[in-house]
């Protein structure tokens, strides 16, 4: 694979001018734009609709209600708890209660306006620690604990001699991808199906749940991937998608939506808050002997992916080092707050800002040093989690640490050799003179798991055909922007030794992919294109060996060439594959997992990714602005597919990570989102990032099919915790919170 | 009007755009309408992308009378007499400019949502300064966010042109 | 819906005087986000975008003043020759929006909205800024103290335009600074303005972002005039200290969701601090 290494995006030249059709770009004849009305309350019971007066609306073709939905009212990833539309009581601010059908998209805002909603208010439950108590009257049939879950190994009386305890919590992050949700249904004639272009993770799972609420055969509902404007967990839950094929199957016309900013931030569930509480219990010298946790995730209204995240966070409590007693106990809870699921690293952030916080404790109670103590526990392949499963992955922790230590620090002084004001805090604001600052660097390193966990049977399905030399590629991954297409493109050019890759359109006509998330597509759709292309190949030495009387084994691809490895012979692909059609689909099943037992014991995770971060960040401590200058990182990929795509996935993601450090937070009072818009959520510009130096470790494994790790999520993990120790070494004082606001810094 | 070079428009009158050296008529349009929805929704160029509606992320960043703006901010009937350029304007489909192949060989595209309203902002930045420091990059561009790159290969792909138009203009 | 665009300042003003209530749009900034967030319903609109003689400044160096037109934008005021003649102006306009925004937005948007998170306005405050009105019945100017009534309220009449500023071309030094929490692209969670004028020995003090509009600090002034010394540019640790707790009592600001009213307070006092610093940079 090394000769296309350097290959470049298939969609790149599309992109750069803008003719790439994303969901929102696409339409129809005679298309209807729909709109969704939303509850203006965190928690109420609905008393009456009325929506005739959206009807008297010249340009209005259809309005429907919970009443209207066909199939089964509720939908949802793990539980199928959440309503199509609300129709007896209302659980968050946002939540869909009707949705209209128009001329043009002012027509459908005073159609919205114009449907009269009664609501009784009811007492909300915004305070997650009242459903761990119980405290709460249950605010849905399913209960207010959507899952609970114990670890317990080992030696549980183990104390000290060496203590560290913290509390840590998290703001709710928004993955504000770019690309609003938007859709495009088409009906059928007859109004019989429906064909839906979205934007989403995992077409396969919306077809499965869109089905079932419009009361048809999954293969009535035809979806196509529509461009994708970034994803990052919040297109793995069901949004538009039945309004939208509701609206169109109602009218018999096709039908567009598209969030706007606002809607949006109602519209998707966000990243969990979180508030831990740990304790570690180590010897004299640092070792980690026992930790103690509790953790309690905000999941707001509905399930969502809840169960999931906050196993993640618990079987990740002990981050990556070794540790063989552990209590934790964990809580992920329903409350009338926007509902949270997905997002880039999927509990195991929250878990990595309390236990990076934690070492950094316990270097200071046993008077090491923040890379002496990971480098101490750092936990290797044969190790142990607290779960009782088995590190069997390569898991080169010291590597990574000793790696990151050994990047450079910022060559410029606090404001630059130029002097500068922009590289101060404060930025274009003006705010600091250099002698108002002080620098400080932090430390963070994580584990991830990849792939999905808990005996959920997870693969991927790819369809290659060969023919006259040029190889088409069939999946239906969802390509979000990390560049899978450019990957399965290497592959089908290496395994086939082919120049020219056809990728087909990604859609529901083949087999499922699973999800693009949980860092899993390189390994998984890379397994599956690998093998349907090594199926194609041994189809092609077969007609090779028997035209030329070789053994099909004695075969290989050399360039572009099939050779006979022991002796002369030497066809190009294109001559050897011409006149024939070779089809193969294969599916890429990852090795079975198990769930967690009621001690939390089991090999509920598949594999897993390590990655240190190194953050040098100058702080005003009058005014409580940061600028983050640097981040060093190394990461564990396995095998680098494709350099350019990596660096690109950990820079994104380490931006993500910089952002919950210091300012990314939906600010809720009440149930009420108070900054839905990028006025007020704010996102990293270029002057807040900082430079990235990265150091890429590559040691295969032998598990992934191509040796290589996803590398999605890690960058997001521990640059975190990293940020908040550099601010915390500037500051010398206690900060537990993200994100860090400057009010936490100055006063 | 009394003056001939104003314009007085009712209520769903057409109105012309000069967009990408054309005219072009607009007709039966909400007057209150953005720049963003006329070219999207009524001229059919959708390669500006609407991602804020507030001028708070930069992906529909055009050029009015030769300044980037945000066409999210424009009122489109006002922007009569005006000559407008999108990203459908910068270069033929399949033929992309200078800006537009550097990010693509950089790596500065991923899910590619910004990257057109990043392309306009990088021709107009190098037309004004030709070989922008680290610093003026990041001033310049800090209207435009991008949620997937961290920018890192962005930079790069904006030194990248500036590098390749000074040797080319080298003796 | 109607929108009118005016080619000249008398067109404008007589279309003003047919539709007094007309909703103005500037560079669209502010009103655009409205309207695309259906929080605004406008039935007609006077743009004024093409109207030249409100595109226009003017400095006059006999009188030591400039006057620039309401449809300057902020790009043309941060840079020269403006920038040169009133540099706090110029860094306020630096660090409105983004550049896409600072392209289009104009001062006399940002008066006319009147937010007291508006950049331009603490600057304009501390230079006792004079702004012009007019109708089709005829001219006035109004001290911008006057001007702003509330947030989001001016003096501005029905059927009235505001054609520009006047302010002050002064020798001494003056500065802005604004905290917002991101290095750029940021509303104002708490500005400050500092000029000062060598040939009045005078230091004006204008607040942003921490009360109902812009804030002068007239003790905070009157202590700095009797504790400076213009001649040695210096200004001694305790007086320094003590003008920063006159400016902080000044502040009047409220929590919400940018920010608390106390992280304000304590923001206003260390930029006033720091600005009166940088103009008195000796102790």
């Amino acid at each position: 694979m090394a000769a296309s290494a350097t290959a470049s995006r298939p969609d790149g030249v599309a992109k750069v001018q803008g003719t790439f059709a994303f969901s929102s770009d696409l339409t129809a004849d005679g298309f209807l734009w729909g709109a969704t009305l939303r509850s203006p309350h965190p928690h109420a019971r609905i008393t009456g609709i009325d929506v005739s007066g959206a009807w008297r609306i010249p340009g209005v073709e259809a309005v429907v209600t919970a009443a209207d939905v066909p199939g089964k009212a509720t939908y949802g990833l793990i539980s199928s708890d959440q309503p199509v539309f609300a129709s007896d009581v209302v659980r968050y601010v946002g939540e869909p209660v009707a949705a209209v059908a128009a001329d043009h998209p002012d027509t459908c805002r005073r159609a919205l306006a114009a449907i009269v909603v009664e609501y009784e208010l009811l007492a909300p439950l915004v305070d997650p620690q009242r459903a761990v108590d119980g405290t709460h009257p249950s605010i849905h049939p399913d209960g207010n604990v959507v899952r609970h879950q114990r670890i317990v190994r080992g030696d549980q009386t183990i104390d000290g001699p060496v203590v560290v305890e913290g509390t840590y919590h998290l703001g709710m992050q928004d993955q504000a991808f770019l690309g609003l949700e938007a859709a495009l249904a088409v009906p059928d004639s007859g109004g019989d199906g429906v064909e839906l272009f979205v934007a989403t993770q995992w077409l396969h799972e919306d077809q499965k749940q869109i089905a079932a609420c419009l009361g048809f055969p999954a293969h009535k509902v035809r979806l196509t991937l529509g461009g994708v404007g970034g994803a990052f967990g919040a297109r793995e839950d069901i949004s538009l998608q039945v309004h939208t094929c509701l609206l169109a199957l109602r009218t018999g016309r096709p039908v567009r939506m598209a969030y706007s900013r606002e809607e949006s931030f109602l519209g998707h569930v966000h990243r969990h808050p979180c508030t831990i509480w740990m304790r570690h219990h180590a010897e004299l010298d640092g070792r980690i002997r026992r930790i103690e946790a509790r953790f309690v995730f905000d999941g707001g209204a509905y399930a969502s992916t809840s169960s999931a995240v906050l196993i993640n966070a618990v079987t990740h409590a002990q981050g990556p080092y070794k540790c063989d007693n552990a209590t934790v106990d964990g809580w992920a809870v329903r409350t009338n707050n926007p509902p949270c699921g997905a997002m880039r690293g999927f509990g195991v952030v929250q878990a990595c800002f309390a236990h990076e916080g934690q070492m950094d404790r316990l270097a200071a109670a046993v008077g090491s040093d923040p890379v002496s103590i990971r480098l101490l526990n750092a936990m290797q392949t044969g190790d142990h989690l607290i779960t009782g499963q088995v590190i069997q992955n390569v898991a080169p922790v010291a590597r990574c640490i000793q790696e990151t230590a050994a990047l450079p620090l910022p060559d410029q002084p606090v404001g630059g050799h130029d002097a500068n004001p922009l590289r101060l805090p404060g930025g274009s604001g003006l705010t600091a003179d250099v002698g108002h600052v002080r620098r400080g660097i932090g430390w963070g390193v994580a584990i991830k798991n990849l792939m999905y966990s808990e005996a959920f049977d997870d693969y991927s399905t790819a369809r290659v055909r060969l023919a006259d030399g040029v190889a088409f590629v069939k999946f239906a991954t969802s390509e979000v922007g990390q560049g899978f297409v450019t990957i399965a493109g290497q592959i089908a050019r290496s395994v086939l030794g082919v120049d020219e890759v056809v990728l087909e359109p990604i859609d529901t006509t083949i087999g499922s992919a699973g999800s693009t998330s949980a860092s899993r597509q390189t390994w998984m759709s890379g397994g599956a294109v690998d093998g349907a292309c090594r199926l194609v190949r041994e189809r092609l030495f077969e007609r090779v060996g028997t035209a030329h009387g070789v053994d099909p084994l004695r075969l290989a691809i050399d360039g572009s060439d099939v050779v006979d490895t022991g002796g002369t012979l030497r066809v190009p692909v294109g001559l050897a594959s011409a006149g024939v059609v070779i089809e193969q689909t294969f599916e890429h099943h990852h090795r079975p997992t198990e769930d967690l037992d009621e001690m939390g014991q089991g090999n509920c995770h598949t594999a897993f990714a390590f990655v240190a971060h190194r953050a040098v960040v100058d702080v005003d401590l009058e005014l409580g602005l940061v600028k983050v200058v640097q981040i060093a990182t190394a990461q564990d990929v396995g095998r680098a597919l494709n350099p350019l795509s990596v660096v690109g996935q950990i820079e994104g993601g380490i931006a993500q990570g910089v952002g919950l450090a210091v300012m990314e937070e939906i600010i809720q009072e009440g149930g009420h989102v108070r900054n839905a818009s990028f006025t007020d959520y704010l996102l990293p510009t270029f002057l807040d990032m900082p430079d990235v130096v990265i150091s890429l470790i590559e040691e295969p494994d032998p598990m992934a099919p191509l040796g290589a790790k996803g590398v999605g999520e890690p960058p997001t993990i521990s640059s975190t915790p990293a940020v908040v120790a550099a601010i915390r070494d500037a500051l010398g004082k206690d900060l537990w919170r993200v994100p860090v606001r400057p009010a936490d810094i100055c006063l | 009007m009394s003056d001939p070079a104003g314009t007085d428009l009712g209520s769903n009158q057409a109105y012309v755009l000069h967009v990408n050296g054309q005219g072009r008529d607009v007709r039966d349009a909400w007057l209150g309408e953005s720049l963003l929805f006329v070219l999207r929704e009524r001229l059919g160029l959708m390669g500006s992308k609407g991602a804020c509606e507030q001028g708070e992320c930069g992906s529909c960043s055009v050029l009015v009378d030769g300044a980037l703006v945000c066409s999210c901010l424009v009122l489109a009937a006002a922007a009569q007499g005006q000559q407008i350029v999108t990203i459908e304007g910068v270069a033929p489909v399949g033929s992309p400019s200078d800006v537009q192949q550097a990010f693509v060989d950089a790596g500065a595209v991923q899910c590619g949502f910004c990257t057109p309203g990043l392309i306009m902002a990088t021709h107009s930045l190098l037309e004004r300064s030709p070989e922008p420091t680290e610093m003026e990059i990041r001033e310049e561009l800090s209207g435009n966010i991008c949620r997937c790159t961290g920018y890192g290969r962005i930079i790069d792909a904006v030194q990248r042109v500036a590098v390749a138009r000074r040797s080319q203009v080298a003796p | 819906m109607s929108v009118i665009v005016p080619a000249s300042l008398n067109d404008a003003l007589q279309a003003l005087a047919r539709s007094p209530h007309a909703t103005l749009l500037a560079g669209g900034t502010d009103l655009m986000v409205e309207l695309n967030g259906g929080h605004r319903q406008v039935s007609e609109v006077v743009a004024l975008a093409r109207v030249a003689e409100l595109r226009t400044w003017h400095h006059d160096p006999v009188a030591g003043v400039l006057h620039i037109g309401a449809g300057v934008t902020y790009a043309e005021i941060a840079d020269e020759p403006i920038a040169s003649w009133v540099p706090a102006l110029a860094q306020a306009a630096r660090t409105v929006g983004s550049p896409q925004i600072r392209h289009a937005a104009t001062i006399g948007g940002n008066l006319g909205t009147c937010s007291p998170a508006g950049d331009g306005l603490p600057v304009l405050a501390a230079l006792d800024a004079t702004v012009h009105l007019a109708s089709a019945a005829g001219a006035r100017d109004l001290p911008l103290a006057e001007f702003m009534v509330a947030p989001k309220r001016t003096a501005r009449l029905p059927g009235e335009l505001i054609t520009g500023v006047t302010v002050p071309v002064l020798g001494g030094w003056q500065g802005y600074s604004k905290v917002g929490v991101r290095n750029a692209m940021v509303i104002a969670v708490a500005s400050v303005a500092l000029v000062t004028d060598t040939v009045t020995e005078s230091v004006r003090l204008a607040l942003g972002s921490v009360g109902p509009t812009v804030l002068r600090c007239p003790d905070a002034e009157r202590f700095a005039r009797e504790h400076v010394d213009f001649e040695h540019r210096r200004v001694a640790a305790e007086a320094l200290q003590r003008f920063v707790e006159l400016a902080r009592d000044e502040a009047r600001p409220i929590d919400d969701h940018r920010s608390t009213a106390a992280y304000r307070r304590h923001a206003v006092g260390v930029l006033a601090g720091r600005l009166l610093r940088r103009a008195f940079p000796n102790e």
